[in-house]
Order: structure tokens, then sequence, then C-alpha cells
């Protein structure tokens, strides 16, 4: 295998409308490797949109047009013929509400693995707790493993959905918003986590809030009205906007 | 509530004030004696009594209402209670002649000579009633899945109408077209194929067809119903994982939408349990448990709808209808009891 390039995730001209509106216009941005990269921008102007074109759920929804190149780890994903599950795999996804499945605890960590026949009956067991570890849970729900996910806090199951996406050993996490449906706490352990994790995975970050932003990337792209305006290390795209809309958005003008 | 509506006409502001242009009114008439400054007063004094009395109004016609419908919606229940002590008191003639056990345990029903053993009747019910439920639950819930997770958009729009206005046909339509279509069907391809050449083509199974026919309609739309509430995120979240669409479907979907789909279930049973004239169309009217699926059978319901035009020559043959009638009530409480239960549970495992 060649070297991993330094781009994880590339688009090209990238176009996405729902019905007739379109919502993304011709995206050329490039997601740098184990980094954390933040997509900011006003409500509204497609930053969602963006994130979930990167695994291709976009398509599940009804009226959707999408063209344009998507890059990832060299190959255009948008190819027809691919096989989207295995494309998904590679990309978490960590919604803004987290959303467990109707099942366990347990078994929201081993879903993933079970579909892919991973492991072996006791080689799961190692690799839900591992995951369970590596979110910082194991030790709250070690002994209820097989209550209902749903009886868990909001910020623990915003937790387990990190750990369930994790359990597959994705390249990507994809996260829209996650630590907005959170208490200041559990947003801050979410938070926490995200770093951690950037040194091993290559995170992309939706977020709102300007602060969160600053704390956390390195990279920032931003999304005003469908279309990239800026994008950068974080430090130069902050320090020395160009356009006047994302110097309006720094200074709280817009939001 | 009186004290509030008294409230309302007794202290307010207006009231006060249009007793004191009142009072200014008598005051002019006989202490001032000045018509004009009378007239004057009194038109006032007429005008806010007025305004004030719609407001009362407003309120009563308001209080009134919430009365009315809370009357309305008791009387509802007493209604259940009603039908209940009816079926109650009109099979205690039949329980007191024959034995209860006799009843429901024999299988001999003669009205004539005065049996009326329900065994046949009852598991010929159960039986119509299971086959059909086998036939329609996976067939709706395939095609429920389609409709909701495969169809195109368009053809999703164009599909529900239909099944709208199947659910809406009524039960003799159904009935008339399966002793047109389905018996000889039954007969000449369908029973053979089992190996069973004798049969009329009237019979357990066709009425069991027939019944699924029913009861597609109620169970898709249902389905399709709860299959759309499911949060587009939550489908989101297992296909990230990298499963696949019918993955998604048959582990998070049916999980998510599990209640919605008993509670679907649950309705088609009813539907099938108690419906009639189809079934009696083509059931065989025999009260009798035949040797195969397609021989002639007799349900419950059926029972009563092939029987009740007797009941002028033979008196105890109303009570022994009356008792049927009461089984059939009780099933389905009983049943319902059941489903709210499964579903109180369902709702709680499989909660996301």
């Amino acid at each position: 295998m060649t070297k991993a390039p330094a781009n994880q995730i590339e688009t090209k001209t990238l176009n996405v409308s729902f019905h007739s509106n379109q919502v993304l216009k011709n995206i050329d941005i490039k997601i740098p490797a184990k980094q954390l990269t933040a997509i900011i921008g006003p409500s509204g102007c497609g930053k969602t949109t963006l994130l979930k074109s990167f695994n291709r759920l976009l398509e599940i929804q009804d009226d959707v047009k999408i063209t344009g190149e998507l890059i990832v780890d060299g190959t255009d994903i948008m190819k027809p013929g691919l096989d989207v599950p295995d494309i998904r795999k590679k990309m978490g996804l960590i919604s803004q509400k987290p959303y467990p499945l109707p099942m366990s605890i347990f078994e929201n960590v081993a879903y993933g693995l079970r579909i892919h026949h991973d492991k072996k009956a006791k080689a799961l067991e190692a690799a839900v707790q591992q995951s369970l570890q590596e979110v910082g849970l194991w030790n709250e729900v070690k002994h209820r493993l097989h209550d209902p996910a749903s009886r868990l806090s909001v910020g623990q199951q915003q937790r387990l959905c990190l750990a369930r996406a994790l359990a597959v050993q994705p390249e990507v996490i994809l996260c829209d918003e996650p630590t907005s449906a959170l208490d200041p706490v559990a947003a801050q352990q979410v938070e926490k986590l995200l770093l951690k994790l950037k040194k091993d995975y290559t995170v992309v970050l939706v977020t709102h809030t300007l602060r969160q932003a600053k704390r956390v990337a390195d990279y920032v792209i931003f999304l005003y009205f469908g279309r990239v305006l800026e994008q950068g290390p974080a430090n130069e795209v902050f320090t020395n906007p160009k356009s006047a809309e994302m110097k309006a958005y720094l200074s709280g003008e817009i939001s | 509530m009186s004290s509030t509506l008294k409230d309302t006409i007794l202290k307010q502001k207006m009231v006060l004030i249009a007793l004191f242009i009142f009072l200014l009114s008598l005051l002019s008439l006989f202490i001032v004696q000045n018509v004009v400054l009378f007239a004057l007063f009194l038109v006032v004094f007429i005008i806010l009594l007025l305004r004030h009395l719609i407001h009362v109004t407003r309120k009563l016609y308001n209080l009134l209402g919430t009365r009315i419908m809370m009357i309305i919606t008791v009387s509802m229940i007493f209604l259940f209670f009603l039908l209940l002590l009816t079926l109650l008191q009109g099979s205690f003639q039949i329980i007191n002649d024959q034995s209860l056990a006799e009843l429901i345990f024999s299988s001999n029903w003669k009205p004539f000579s005065g049996h009326f053993g329900l065994f046949a009747v009852i598991i010929d019910t159960l039986i119509v009633t299971a086959v059909s439920m086998v036939i329609a639950v996976p067939i709706s819930l395939l095609t429920a899945i389609y409709i909701t997770e495969y169809a195109p958009k368009k053809f999703r729009q164009m599909i529900r109408p239909f099944i709208d206005v199947l659910a809406g046909v009524p039960s003799v339509v159904f009935g008339l077209c399966a002793l047109l279509v389905l018996v000889p069907i039954v007969r000449d391809s369908i029973a053979p194929l089992f190996g069973v050449s004798t049969s009329s083509g009237f019979g357990l199974f066709t009425a069991s067809l027939i019944l699924s026919i029913m009861v597609f309609p109620i169970i898709i739309s249902l389905c399709v119903e709860s299959f759309s509430s499911v949060p587009l995120a939550l489908k989101e979240a297992s296909l990230s994982l990298g499963s696949t669409k019918w993955e998604t479907v048959k582990k998070v979907l049916f999980r998510a939408s599990g209640p919605g789909i008993l509670a679907a279930i649950f309705l088609g049973f009813g539907r099938a349990f108690g419906e009639t004239i189809a079934v009696s169309m083509v059931v065989g009217n025999q009260e009798l448990i035949p040797s195969t699926l397609f021989g002639p059978g007799q349900t419950l319901a059926s029972l009563i709808a092939s029987n009740y035009t007797e009941v002028s020559s033979i008196p105890i043959l109303a009570s022994a209808l009356i008792f049927v009638a009461l089984l059939l009530f009780i099933v389905v409480l009983i049943f319902n009891l059941l489903g709210f239960l499964v579903l109180r549970r369902a709702s709680k495992r499989w909660k996301y």
C-alpha cells in the first residue's frame, strides 16, 4: 500500500441540490488527515449537508442531486458501482442529537462488528469494552451493559454513539454539532474526546459555536450560503480572514 | 364553576360603572328632573350592559360546550358497559338452560333439537383468523417496507391512495369477489395442489384468503405510518456504521417501529376475527371442524349472520346467538387489553 495521502478527503466542484434548491455550490475543499477540521458558518448554510455528503448519506433522501468529485483516500467515491456500505464504514457519524439504536448498550457497540462479522464472541466482548473505554463510558455502564441504551443520559448516549462508531475502526469521524444538545459538562467531555481522537482519526466537526471552533480546530472551512468562502489552518483563518463575511462572522455581526 | 361565573358577572369594573351610570340616570330623572340627561345616561347604561352580557355569554357558551363534550364522552364509556350488560343479560337464558361447559366444549350445534355446542365454531374461527394472519402479516410487512424504504417517491405517493381506498371497500364487495373468483380457484387449483380433490371451494381456506386480502390494506397502511415516523437520523446512524439497507430495516427499523407494527397486527386480527358477511359467503356454513383446511366450516360472527333469521321460530336461539356475540365481545376485549400490555412493554424495550 502507498503512504496515506496528506488529504483524507478532497472535493472537486461538488454541487448538491434538494428538489431545485441548490444547497452546495462548487465546493472545492481539502480535509487534512489526522487533524480536526471545523466546518463553520451561519445556520442553514449547508454545513450538515456537506458533512453527510462525505459518507454518501445524502442520497437516502428524496430528490437529492449530487454532482462533482469526492475523493477519499485517493479514490473518487462518487464513481458508480462502488460498495457504498464499505465507504460509510470508513467514516463514523455523530449526529446532533444522539440516536442510540433500539437495543441494549452492549448491542449498540457490537452492532457494527456483528454486521461485518469482524469478531468472534470472546473478541466481540473485548472490542466492545475497548470502545467503551476509549470514550470513557466503560466504568459508568459496565454493570448494566444489557440495559436498553435509551436509559442512559443524553451525554452518555452521545458518548455511546461515539463508541459505536469507533468500534468498526473508521478512519474519519464526522461530527454534526455533537455538543449542541448536551449540558456544559457533557459537552466538555465530548469535546475533550474529540481532541484526543484526532491523534488517530481524521475528525470533521460541524459547529455553529465559533468559540468551540477556536478551541479545538486545526483546520477551518467557512461556509456561507452554500459556498466555501474561506479555508485554511485555523490560526491563519481566525487571525487573518480575507472575506468580508468571515470578518463579520468573527466579529459576531452575523451568527 | 358557579363561583367563577359569578365572579365574571359581578366582580367586574364594567358592572360597577354600568350601575353607577344607571344611578346617575335615576338621579337625573328624579332629582335633576332632566329627561334628556336621563335618556342619555340610560342609553349608555344599556350599551354597557349589552357589552357585558356578550362577554358573559361567551364564557357561558364555553362552559356549556365543555360540559356537553364531557357528557358525550362519558356516555361513550357508559355505552361500553351497556353493551356488555345487554349481552350478559341476553345470554343468561342459554347459560341457565345448558351448562357453560356444554356450550363451549360440545361440537353439537343443532338449534332445532335444542343443541347449541359451539366448540367446532370456536376452533374454526381460530383457524380462519390464524391462517389469514399468517398469510397477511408477512406480505403486508414486505409491502410496507418496500413502500417506505425502497420505492421511489413518485411511486410511493401514487400507491398510497390505492391502499386507502382498498381499506374502505365494503366487506360485502370482497365477499362477492371471493364467491365468484376465489371459490373456483380454490376448488380447481389450490385444493388439488394440496392433494384435496373433493373440495367444493367453500371452506376455511377460502375464508382465510379473503380475510387476509381484507386486512392487507389495514396492516400496510398502519405499518407505512409507523415506518415513516422513524427518524431519518436513526437510519443514518445504522447506515453510517456500514450496514446495508436491508440490515438497517431488519435490525433497526423493525425494532424502532415495533410497537406500531404490533398495533397494526392487533388491529388486523380484530378485523379478521370479527369479519362477518364476507366470511359467511364463502366459509361453507357447516358447524363442524373439517378434516382439511379446504373443507367447509363456520365462524362465530358468520354463525350469527346465518342464523338470525330463525330467531323467531326457535325462542332460545336468540339467547344462544347473544351468547356467541358475548364471546366475540370478550375475545376482542381481551385482545385489546393484551395488545395494550404488549405495546407498553415493547415501546419500553425498543425505545430509541
